[in-house]
């Protein structure tokens, strides 16, 4: 098993004629995910590698059965993009654009929640269910299937630590990149719900970084709901107040947001928080192994 | 995005938010002839971004004219320093010369995106006039809330209900209305991520004003909003963040010495952390983008050697699908045409590493190639040690 996506994802991807829609399409189909269709408006008709292109997300849904779209539209037209997935009946929109304002967010939100739809992003890398598809930018080739869930804000860094989940043995089941924004789709409460309930998931890394309270909110479901061993590692313990850390949604503002509140929610809570960002694939090895014996 | 006290007001007012009358001086004689023109007593405020301006005296009455005069030569071209600058303080370059009012009340009221809800919020508080977070931690019951429903916006019973809550007089509940409505449209129409009025003043005569206004504005909403984007203030800002800002690299200076160059926010604060935890201190936070093109290379390796404290720079790029090899000719081409002196660590990851780091080796420039994160963390310190520059 795996969340949120598996091999019955057929994908249609918004923006594919753009340059980086083209090449994460490709990487996509190497993978093995079934890329279905694209969507650029004003394209319809054409071909990119053999994959169909069609005006409208509406089109592509009822051409080819599209049920999941990544999304790589510019900021300024990616909540559009978002929210035409969602009326089209797509059930799962990844959206990897950076730089979209926060406010369209707050309109997407309510509009995603009213046609049921899951929304992961944006600003983030996609989502991995190794060896099933992967919807995203991420470097398939780091991944091995396994039994270990990976959260994370952010996407680098998420492949550091898979890097070395895989360094040490350990598979994924799936590795989902939720965003670096202050307001997202999925958040690690979502995902945490759901690997708590996947029979194949074992433990769950969870990579959390400075601003806004979602860690702490994790820190709660964990200890009233959890029984899987969490590891988590939070980045921008040396991060100054007031500064926005690269992502939107990294900026301590208030005295609200630090590092060293959330590792203490997370410390509290039962969690193995990692001081060393170099040693997460080890700590995890660590519990596992400990975990097998008990 | 931050903007000036007398933008925020100007924003506000346009908005229909009363604000006190008055005008920016960049000179004395400016303070002056405002005072002048307004014919009454006047405050004279520093406009810098940091809060706090009172504290540290750049904050003045004047009764007359000639009072303002002085009270802004004492004011322009001082470093202010106050509980949110460095020690070394900010340099004055403007003041805003306002009608000095009698305030019976001082209130405060602020808005925020709750990220978790991801609605806007607006915040009032009867204990204006003092940081809210210092509220929110003696007084907790003194902070009234009232989340927004973006699709229909602010709502007349909303703004009523804090009115009755705050315990306002009759008289001022519908100027009251008028007035968050307005704000609340500044807010949304000019995709702000923070707005305050700081005291609202409840005037002696009966009357809501503005006293002080602060906003920030969502930099990813900027591209909608040019009259917005022109407000900023480079003077403001860290000269190198600035011409990093101009490349759409991610840079904030920090201080310690080992440079920091890093694909991606996450990964790019992990690595400082790292720095710190094996005993060095970072530099400066550097994000090139994920993808970390060779021409970003570049340009972050120009602003890291113009860091006169940089000692040692660390190069942590993990490309995934990228090219390592690719990436090591840029490095190496922007480490030689910069005839960068400092020793450089380089940790890389991705496709064809091998011939990525290999070429790092055979380039005859000073770099020193790492196995992983904590090598390349450890060896960055060493490094940086036995430099002098």
């Amino acid at each position: 098993m795996s969340i949120i996506v598996d091999e019955t994802a057929r994908l249609v991807v918004q923006g594919i004629t753009g340059k980086e829609g083209t090449f994460h399409a490709r990487q996509a189909v190497a993978y093995g995910t079934q890329v279905v269709a694209g969507v650029t408006p004003g394209r319809g008709g054409e071909r990119v590698d053999g994959i169909p292109v069609y005006h409208t997300v509406r089109e592509a849904v009822r051409q080819e059965g599209a049920n999941a779209s990544v999304i790589f539209v510019p900021p300024a037209f990616a909540s559009d993009a978002i929210m035409e997935s969602a009326d089209a009946g797509i059930s799962l929109v990844v959206c990897i654009t950076e730089g979209i304002p926060t406010l369209d967010m707050v309109r997407v939100i309510p509009f995603l929640k009213a046609r049921g739809c899951r929304l992961i992003g944006p600003n983030c890398p996609g989502i991995i269910s190794p060896g099933k598809a992967k919807i995203g930018i991420m470097p398939g080739h780091i991944h091995r299937p396994g039994s270990v869930g990976v959260i994370s804000r952010s996407g680098t860094l998420t492949y550091e630590v898979v890097f070395q989940l895989t360094g040490n043995g350990i598979g994924q089941s799936t590795c989902i990149g939720i965003g670096g924004d202050p307001i997202i789709g999925t958040s690690f409460v979502d995902c945490l719900e759901l690997f708590e309930a996947d029979p194949e998931t074992e433990a769950v890394v969870l990579i959390g970084e400075i601003g806004g309270g979602a860690e702490e909110e994790a820190a709660s479901l964990v200890r009233d709901r959890m029984s899987k061993p969490v590891i988590g590692f939070v980045a921008g313990r040396t991060a100054p107040p007031g500064r926005r850390m690269g992502h939107a949604g990294a900026i301590i503002s208030g005295g609200k947001g630090t590092a060293a509140e959330k590792i203490a929610a997370w410390e509290r809570a039962g969690m193995v928080v990692c001081e060393n960002p170099a040693e997460i694939g080890a700590t995890v090895k660590r519990v596992l192994a400990k975990r097998g014996r008990a | 995005m931050r903007v000036h006290e007398y933008q925020a007001k100007k924003i506000l007012s346009d908005s229909g938010v009363p604000v006190p009358q008055g005008a920016v001086a960049e000179t004395p004689e400016g303070a002056r002839e405002i005072c002048h023109q307004l014919g009454k007593p006047v405050v004279i405020k520093a406009q810098v971004h940091a809060g706090g301006r009172g504290k540290g005296g750049g904050v003045k009455l004047a009764s007359s004219p000639e009072e303002a005069e002085r009270a802004a030569s004492s004011i322009l071209g001082m470093q202010l320093v106050t509980p949110q600058t460095s020690a070394r303080g900010v340099k004055v370059r403007r003041v805003l010369v306002e009608e000095a009012v009698q305030i019976q009340k001082e209130l405060y009221l602020g808005m925020v995106i709750d990220r978790a809800a991801a609605t806007p919020v607006v915040i009032a508080s009867e204990s204006g006039g003092v940081e809210i977070e210092e509220v929110a931690a003696s007084d907790p019951e003194k902070i009234r809330k009232v989340d927004v429903d973006p699709g229909v916006g602010l709502l007349p019973f909303q703004a009523r209900r804090m009115a009755f809550e705050l315990g306002l007089p009759g008289g001022l509940i519908s100027s009251w209305g008028h007035l968050v409505s307005s704000f609340y449209r500044a807010f949304v129409d000019n995709d702000a991520f923070l707005a305050e009025i700081n005291p609202l003043g409840i005037l002696e005569e009966g009357r809501l004003l503005a006293l002080d206004a602060k906003m920030n504005f969502d930099d990813n909403a900027l591209f909608r909003h040019p009259k917005i984007e022109q407000l900023r203030d480079v003077e403001e800002e860290d000269p190198l963040e600035v011409e990093a800002s101009r490349h759409s690299v991610n840079y904030i200076r920090l201080g310690g010495s080992i440079g920091c160059m890093v694909n991606g926010a996450g990964l790019a604060m992990a690595t400082m952390d790292l720095i710190k935890l094996c005993g060095g201190e970072p530099a400066n936070f550097l994000d090139v983008g994920g993808g970390a093109s060779v021409e970003q290379v570049e340009n972050a390796f120009r602003i890291l050697v113009s860091d006169r404290a940089v000692k040692a720079i660390l190069i942590n790029i993990f490309g995934g699908i990228l090219r390592c090899d690719v990436l090591a000719q840029g490095v190496i081409e922007a480490a030689s045409q910069l005839k960068v002196k400092v020793p450089i660590v380089v940790r890389l990851e991705g496709t064809n590493v091998e011939e990525g780091r290999d070429l790092l080796k055979r380039s005859g420039l000073n770099f020193t190639v790492a196995a992983d994160m904590q090598d390349a963390a450890e060896k960055a310190i060493a490094r940086s040690q036995g430099s002098n520059r």
